[in-house]
């Protein structure tokens, strides 16, 4: 090939040079037994360390404190939900994780204070890649992120989280909607934080 | 992992097989051996969990074989796209049986963000899976979650003739589910 197109093969003197000058056999003499008993020191030493591993199942390591976990549909003081149905979360979702469905909220059942509530609330966590841009769109604060992070399942269907799954419990004042606005509140005082929790 | 081979396969249905099935399952969830199969920002964290600070080696799983003759367990870290798709296959059906597999994240689960012609929309279309584990990339503690899970399906997993009624139960049942397309509406009772 080189004779045909001229090309001179590849030469290196330096290479060559040190090849024919150093042994075949690597001989660093005393040196060698020092460096074995340094690498070993290392190992030695780290006998006396305490371990590193986390014993995960029976214990738990808390995340950091704004880890981007399981979603949670947060409720007023009083009970009712947070969620207005804009579908601004579904919106923003990059990964068409989220699914809602509006409806209004009237007299007779009403689910969060003002004009609309959430009706179906759906999200695919095999799809949603915890991004956080759901929580960054919503106008209520009414989705926010919790830390809880085990959420591996069997099945599709088993990780689409409906509404009741993403809803948050009921806490101490307040009460299980359908039920009305507190006394006297309109829509802004609920937003304002004026509605407080039902004295039982 | 044939425990006494081709035994458990005849025996009847009674306390003898159970008792096989509970030796089994127990020897079974503990010494899976996973293969590798990273393919992208999940495999960073599948080798996170092999090493020190959360070490896989507690569940006896801590040599990911990188032959799948010798593996029983694929963790799908990471997208797949079509053209990957035969070689998963490939992999999945060069493993012996028993075997399983964890769709490890929301790519390998369904595709996650990704939802474009180039990425399989979940390896479910490829192969069968077990455990589905979202996240982006799930941490390290999310993958042995699944990976317990996993341990309590193997665990319970039945042989011989109690393996064949649960197949023809679940066949059963797939025949007699309603089709999507007739499902009741979602929220509707709400």
């Amino acid at each position: 090939m080189s004779e045909i197109y001229n090309i001179e093969p590849f030469k290196n003197d330096a290479i060559e040079k040190a090849a024919a000058e150093s042994s075949p056999v690597l001989d660093n003499g005393p040196s060698t037994f020092l460096t074995q008993l340094l690498g070993f020191w290392v190992t030695f030493r780290t006998m006396f360390k305490k371990p590193n591993t986390v014993q995960y199942p029976e214990v738990k390591e808390p995340t950091a404190p704004r880890f981007h976990g399981r979603h949670q549909l947060n409720r007023h003081p009083d009970g009712l939900e947070k969620c207005i149905g804009c579908e601004l979360c579904a919106w923003a979702c990059p990964a068409d994780a989220i699914y809602v469905e509006g409806e209004s909220n009237t007299e007779e059942a009403r689910f969060s204070p003002g004009e609309r509530y959430g009706k179906v609330y759906q999200i695919n966590y095999l799809r949603c890649v915890f991004c956080g841009l759901c929580i960054e769109a919503c106008p209520t604060r009414a989705l926010t992120m919790t830390n809880e992070y085990e959420l591996a399942d069997d099945s599709r269907e088993k990780l689409i989280y409906e509404k009741q799954d993403l809803l948050s419990p009921i806490h101490q004042g307040m009460i299980m909607p359908p039920h009305p606005m507190a006394p006297g509140a309109d829509e802004g005082s609920y937003y304002r934080g004026e509605v407080k929790g039902v004295q039982q | 992992m044939g425990l006494i081979v081709g035994l458990e396969e005849k025996l009847p249905s009674g306390f003898v097989l159970t008792s096989v099935e509970k030796l089994a399952g127990y020897m079974r969830k503990n010494s899976l051996w996973p293969a590798t199969f990273g393919l992208a920002c999940c495999a960073i964290e599948m080798m996170a969990a092999g090493a020190g600070r959360y070490d896989l080696a507690r569940f006896g799983m801590e040599v990911f074989r990188a032959s799948p003759r010798q593996a029983d367990l694929m963790i799908v870290a990471g997208r797949v796209s079509n053209k990957m798709a035969p070689v998963l296959r490939q992999i999945y059906d060069q493993m012996a049986a028993p075997k399983w597999v964890i769709a490890m994240g929301a790519c390998a689960s369904s595709g996650g963000m990704f939802n474009n012609y180039a990425i399989v929309q979940g390896v479910d279309h490829v192969v069968p899976v077990d455990i589905y584990l979202p996240g982006c990339p799930p941490r390290p503690e999310m993958l042995m979650d699944a990976i317990l899970k996993l341990h309590e399906h193997i665990g319970d997993a039945k042989l011989g003739v109690n393996r064949e009624k649960v197949i023809r139960e679940v066949e059963a049942a797939a025949l007699a589910a309603v089709p999507t397309h007739s499902l009741p509406v979602f929220g509707s009772s709400a």
